[in-house]
């Protein structure tokens, strides 16, 4: 089953590596991983989407408890939080097709960050499930190239 | 502390740090980018430098050292390949818990990633066999960083931490401070266990009718041997030691079982599958201690004590987990049950039964030399009392079956990694540590050659090590598996045609050495060897080449499924 993990960690160098390797000395999947600076420069936020049963992800916490630069680490699976993820992406533009990419951006509320004579750059922010429909929507209009963040997530306030 | 706020430069702060940490030793080659430390070195008189012959045996050195002391470890290396011979010895004291610090030398910050004469990224290298590692990028962090890895070194489950020193580091300077207390907030190991837990565990233990404990190196670790033996007597439950356990509890008291697991005692493995409560101490369930999990310890209820969180769930589901130090879990638990104890006689009387049925024997009537009776016999000459270091291999299996461990911290034997050549260096290294018992090491002619180079710091340091060198001309382990599991080929494990004159090599070294071949004769060098005092000594112990360690678990197998002899004869000697 699919966990998303929230991890406080030390804002060191190597961090990000140290959780990499732990995930792969330990044959653990990694979907998903994203870092980023929280509000105490010190420290930052990692955002982990994994996928395990029971026993693994018990495991997958222990291990990454147990990393001197974590601090704290938070299975929001379970826990009322919020989860998004942002796509770019740049599609193929052609006169015929033009007025359904743009129908489409509409319904996914994207927005065109940048556009070409032959090309589209737009961004869509969501639950990676979302992002997965997306790419599957537009995959038919010719996708050039795109780029996605990996998840984030929060736990929802009180 | 007269020091402190004094301007110091990155290599004073260095030994000065060390001498804070009570440090006595230190296992180093230098190199490069240690010269300025070298420099300084020259200088001190109360830290003493152990010269090794190859940095992987610095490594062994420290652990034997740590393991034989409870102090850790501490190496000292130069960058690059200096840095990278210490792979193999870290990641071995990362597998069995032990307390070191690795301090390696590394280029200037200006030229790290430049791939510089002697650079090798060890930080990125080490990360999965460390407990943590660390470069230092200013010479004002050098200090708290020393501190800091000698804390988390030490506390919790012990194990290596390595810090990397670029050379600018060392030759730069700065006021010396040292923090007397150190904070790491991502570490904040459980060390006393949770109260409830542990009155559950001593709830269900005193009404258990065929209990077992299952001891493993956490209770040496955690120095908790007197607590365990007042625990096990106290509630007349009999004791299961892994190997790094053994000595844990006294191996001649009548609730000894020895060893369990793969080459276990027939009884010791009958009894996990019987028993209807299994107390894990400090162990880890481990595959040689399991065997197949599925029928591991069958119908016991199963307790398990363990200062890492990870270890708990991890090979095995248990019923009452409960993380802490087993010092504290020992002690609260022989406070916690009752004194009147649950009839446990029958039990007992069980154990005894499978004892009489299939007890450790080897063959004493062909005159031959076996090295089970070497070391029975190393046994009895040392009553027990011996600092005991093995190489990898069936010599290692038949020290944990023969020797009777009397004392904790008495075995120094590479559990985990399983590292050929890790015996003779980690030997010298527990000689700087223990200098009241005799320290002896049990080597094959496979294993001793990985790190012979280190005979050379034994004879220039006069360490009193008794070399028994068990000497079948085989990689005799391998030789089993092949005989057993691979259709008798036995592939690049005959060493005959190979082998070196072993006395000759140790009397190039400056070592006194002597050679047996019969039972008498190794009676006589054993007696001759232990009173030996000036410097090491070998003894080439020629025992029949085809010998195998039994009893065995296959590998996978059931626990229940001991092979107890040879499947077929005609291979014998």
């Amino acid at each position: 089953m699919k966990h998303i993990i929230s991890v406080l960690v030390e804002n060191k160098f190597g961090t990000l590596n140290r959780v990499a390797t732990m995930f792969s000395a330990r044959g653990f999947n990694l979907s998903s991983i994203s870092i980023g600076e929280t509000e105490d420069p010190e420290i930052s936020r990692m955002t982990i989407v994994t996928f395990a049963d029971d026993q693994i992800i018990n495991q997958v916490i222990k291990q990454l408890n147990r990393l001197i630069d974590t601090i704290k680490v938070t299975d929001l699976t379970n826990q009322p939080h919020v989860e998004r993820e942002l796509l770019l992406m740049t599609l193929k533009l052609s006169k015929t097709q033009q007025h359904e990419i743009f129908e489409l951006i509409n319904v996914f509320k994207g927005k065109v960050v940048d556009i070409k004579q032959k090309s589209i750059t737009i961004e869509v922010i969501g639950s990676p499930d979302k992002i997965n429909t997306t790419i599957d929507i537009f995959k038919p209009y010719g996708i050039k190239e795109l780029a996605r963040s990996g998840a984030v997530a929060i736990h929802r306030g009180e | 502390m007269h020091l402190s706020g004094h301007t110091l430069n990155g290599s004073e702060i260095f030994f000065e740090c060390l001498r804070r940490e009570h440090v006595e030793y230190i296992f180093g080659y230098p190199g490069g980018s240690l010269l300025k430390v070298y420099e300084t070195l020259y200088e001190v008189q109360d830290i003493r430098h152990i010269l090794v012959r190859h940095e992987q045996g610095a490594t062994h050195m420290a652990e034997g050292y740590a393991r034989a002391t409870g102090k850790p470890g501490v190496v000292l290396v130069t960058s690059g390949p200096g840095a990278t011979n210490t792979v193999t010895g870290i990641a071995n004291a990362y597998m069995d818990s032990s307390p070191m610090v690795v301090f390696t030398g590394q280029v200037p910050s200006s030229l790290i990633g430049n791939d510089a004469f002697q650079e090798a990224d060890i930080v990125g290298i080490t990360r999965s066999i460390t407990k943590h590692n660390f470069l230092v990028k200013d010479v004002k962090e050098l200090a708290l960083t020393i501190r800091k890895a000698f804390f988390l070194a030490t506390t919790g489950r012990p194990g290596p931490v390595l810090i990397d020193m670029p050379k600018d580091v060392l030759n730069s300077s700065c006021a010396f401070h040292w923090p007397e207390s150190v904070d790491i907030r991502g570490f904040k190991p459980t060390i006393k266990c949770h109260i409830n837990q542990v009155e559950k565990a001593a709830h269900k233990i005193a009404k258990a009718k065929r209990p077992l404990l299952y001891i493993g190196g956490g209770v040496i670790s955690a120095e908790a041997s007197e607590e365990l033996r007042a625990f096990a007597i106290k509630q007349n439950i009999p004791v299961t030691m892994t190997l790094q356990g053994l000595g844990a509890f006294p191996g001649n008291h009548p609730l000894s079982m020895g060893m369990l697991g793969m080459h276990g005692t027939y009884w010791s493995n009958q009894a996990v599958n019987a028993c209807d409560v299994l107390i894990a101490v400090g162990a880890r369930f481990d595959d040689r201690v399991t065997g197949k999990i599925d029928t591991f310890a069958p119908h016991a209820f199963k307790i398990h004590n363990d200062i890492d969180p990870t270890n708990v769930d991890k090979n095995i589901k248990v019923d009452l987990p409960i993380v802490g130090d087993a010092k504290d879990f020992l002690a609260v638990l022989l406070e916690e049950t009752p004194n009147t104890v649950e009839n446990r006689e029958p039990w007992l009387a069980e154990i005894q039964s499978w004892r009489e049925q299939c007890p450790l024997t080897y063959n004493m009537e062909d005159g031959a030399l076996r090295t089970e009776f070497v070391i029975d016999e190393v046994s009895k000459q040392t009553a027990g009392h011996a600092v005991v270091v093995t190489d990898v291999g069936q010599h290692q299996m038949w020290t944990s079956q023969y020797y009777t461990f009397m004392n904790p911290r008495s075995i120094i034997t590479s559990g985990g990694l399983g590292t050929m050549g890790f015996g003779l260096p980690a030997a010298i290294g527990a000689a700087f540590g223990i200098t009241d018992r005799p320290v002896v090491l049990f080597c094959g002619d496979g294993g001793i050659m990985m790190n012979i180079q280190e005979l050379v710091t034994a004879v220039h340091c006069k360490t009193p090590i008794k070399i028994f060198l068990i000497n079948n001309s085989f990689l005799g382990m391998v030789r089993q598996w092949q005989e057993l599991f691979h259709k008798e080929k036995y592939s690049f494990t005959d060493l005959a045609d190979s082998n070196p004159d072993f006395i000759k090599v140790a009397e190039a070294f400056g070592c006194k050495a002597l050679a047996a071949e019969t039972p008498d004769a190794a009676k006589a060098a054993i007696k001759e060897a232990l009173a030996y005092k000036d410097g090491p000594i070998l003894v080439d112990f020629r025992v029949v080449k085809k010998d195998m360690v039994f009893p065995m678990v296959p590998a996978g197998g059931s626990i229940s499924d001991m092979l107890l002899a040879r499947l077929n004869p005609k291979t014998m000697v």
